[in-house]
């Protein structure tokens, strides 16, 4: 193994146990949002898809640079818009006005 | 090291610190949403970062800056207007799709490498063909979950004879595929067989499985997406990608460990088939006593509300499939104006995904301090005058305490220790369990039959009459 390598193996394990000791205190009322931000964040893959793109040399390997930049393009972009419409909605009290919906209030 | 590369990676650095500072953040709904943004501007950064050091360390071809451009602006588009329009019912259905697009994605990127000879050496061979493998699994996986979350693939178990050893075959292949791959490094049949494999599995790792469990298959092929992601940055050696699929895949291992707590449920039980496949013990739990239902009205239910001290209300899916989260919200405010303590019990499974249940309530506009879960809840409930039940059913049995029975065990509400019960049900039906609920036949339950949407409106017409 090289250095290059255990350095990542560290990365991952230490990120990984930091992963656990963080995500463990976020509250069941926020799960939702929590799985759908976090899902958000391995949209970083786009990082890398946009690597083997640049570096692609064969029309298979644009094509697969597409797709593959594509998918993880609207995984970072859509994941982190859900997330913050579903926080958006937590409110610690409610909002003045909204109480009945005009569409609903009563005659 | 050139200067861009270090300029990249101290950009990453901060990012990743940018990552765990934003799900930091999520601990408190108040600051949950400066986290996520925090999170998302971090990563429009390190993307940056990452597209300016290619374009200035490799002489990047014109088709290949189309290509990407094209590639950002069509999946973002798509993301976006997805994002923006998805009703909240289906989110877990959408979470589903963006978590297979992360998994396609860090395939395909393991894919390219392998394919383009990219990386020397065993090590990276091999997280290349794990990332495959792992990426395969999670993107049909999560497709077919999001199918039957949406009702375009049946939700009940969808078992055939033989499916099981074709899953173990193909994990195996896998498996063995990858080591060809270690072996010798952009074999494209090994790379084809492998990901042939992951496609493969994901699908019969996903059809066996009911509905009552999708939240665990959820979570479960999240945690494969986080992996995917960090074997992928393995393969490329970008840390950042190490980082945030390590972050990922923690997040998922959690929330399917807790999933699978709340359903009393092993992850391997569920994942081998689920629910009602027959051999769950279903037939009654044979309570003790178990005596006779009895029903109420909508009237003496807005009267024992209204004069009540303390409520709880008890939401499961039901009231999601009915719709009918607004009328709640109504019922919950206008018990709020009269000075009743008004509060909302929700088991983790009480939705399709983890936390679902709280994100409808506050979409319906309910204030989070009053959303409770478990541990909190349940403590209540003996000092509780009234517990509304709305679309909840095997959380709250219970014979859930006693041995013996198919939800033996389960963590449950303790719904039946309030001193009055109100369950608002169509039938005396059955949940996924497949047995009776004690809690209808309680001495202290009534119960009030009808649909949700429209019960609950019209208790709140008659408990604005009555007792306003």
């Amino acid at each position: 193994m090289s250095a290059d390598v255990l350095t990542g193996l560290t990365v991952f394990v230490l990120a990984l146990l930091v992963g656990v000791e963080v995500i463990g205190r976020v509250p069941a009322t926020l799960h939702t949002p929590l799985m759908s931000g976090a899902n958000a964040i391995h949209g970083i893959v786009l990082a890398g898809a946009l690597t083997v793109t640049a570096t692609a040399t064969t029309p298979w390997g644009e094509v697969i640079g597409f797709v593959a930049t594509a998918f993880a393009a609207m995984n970072v972009v859509g994941g982190y818009l859900v997330t913050d419409r579903m926080l958006a909605m937590f409110r610690s009290h409610r909002a003045p006005g909204r109480d009945v919906p005009a569409d609903r209030a009563a005659p | 090291m050139t200067a861009t590369d270090t300029a990249v990676h101290l950009v990453q650095l901060a990012g990743a610190a940018c990552f765990v500072i934003g799900l930091h953040r999520m601990r408190s709904p108040a600051t949950a949403r400066d986290g996520n943004l925090l999170s998302a501007g971090a990563m429009a950064v390190v993307l940056l970062a990452t597209g300016v050091a290619l374009v200035v360390d490799n002489r990047v071809p014109v088709t290949s800056w189309v290509v990407g451009l094209a590639g950002i602006a069509t999946g973002g588009l798509v993301g976006a207007y997805a994002a923006r329009t998805v009703a909240m019912t289906a989110m877990p259905q959408l979470v589903s799709v963006f978590n297979a697009m992360g998994g396609g994605a860090a395939a395909l990127v393991a894919v390219q490498d392998l394919s383009s000879g990219g990386s020397a050496g065993g090590f990276p061979a091999a997280t290349g063909g794990l990332g495959v493998l792992i990426g395969g699994v999670t993107f049909t996986g999560s497709l077919v979950g999001a199918g039957k979350l949406q009702g375009w693939v049946p939700g009940r178990p969808l078992v055939f004879r033989g499916a099981r050893p074709v899953s173990a075959l193909l994990v195996l292949g896998g498996i063995a595929g990858t080591g060809w791959l270690v072996a010798s490094p952009g074999s494209a049949v090994a790379l084809a067989g492998v990901a042939v494999a992951g496609l493969g599995f994901g699908v019969l790792l996903v059809l066996p499985i009911g509905g009552a469990d999708m939240p665990v298959v959820i979570s479960l092929l999240n945690a494969f997406t986080g992996t995917a992601v960090a074997m992928a940055g393995f393969v490329l050696g970008d840390t950042a990608l190490i980082i945030a699929g390590a972050l990922v895949g923690s997040s998922g291992a959690i929330l399917t460990r807790l999933m699978a707590a709340a359903t009393n449920r092993s992850v391997p039980a569920i994942v081998a088939g689920g629910f009602g496949t027959g051999d769950a013990p279903s037939g009654t739990a044979g309570a003790p006593g178990a005596g006779q239902v009895r029903r109420t009205d909508v009237d003496d239910a807005a009267l024992q509300l209204g004069y009540a001290q303390k409520v709880v209300i008890v939401p499961g899916y039901g009231l999601a499939a009915a719709q009918a989260q607004h009328e709640l919200s109504e019922l919950a405010t206008l018990l709020g104006e009269r000075g009743v303590d008004v509060r909302f019990a929700i088991h983790p499974v009480a939705g399709r995904m983890p936390g679902h249940m709280n994100v409808l309530l506050a979409e319906a506009d309910v204030p989070y301090p009053q959303l409770e879960d478990l541990d909190e809840a349940n403590p209540r409930f003996p000092a509780t005058d009234v517990a509304l039940v709305v679309g909840a059913n095997d959380v709250t049995n219970p014979a859930a305490r006693r041995p013996g029975n198919a939800v033996s065990g389960m963590p449950i509400l303790d719904v039946d220790r309030a001193r009055a019960v109100i369950v608002v049900k169509r039938s005396l039906g059955h949940g996924y369990a497949g047995i009776d609920n004690e809690l209808y036949t309680a001495p202290n339950t009534q119960m009030l039959f009808g649909d949700a949407k429209e019960t609950l409106s019209a208790l709140l017409a008659a408990l604005k009459a009555l007792v306003s």
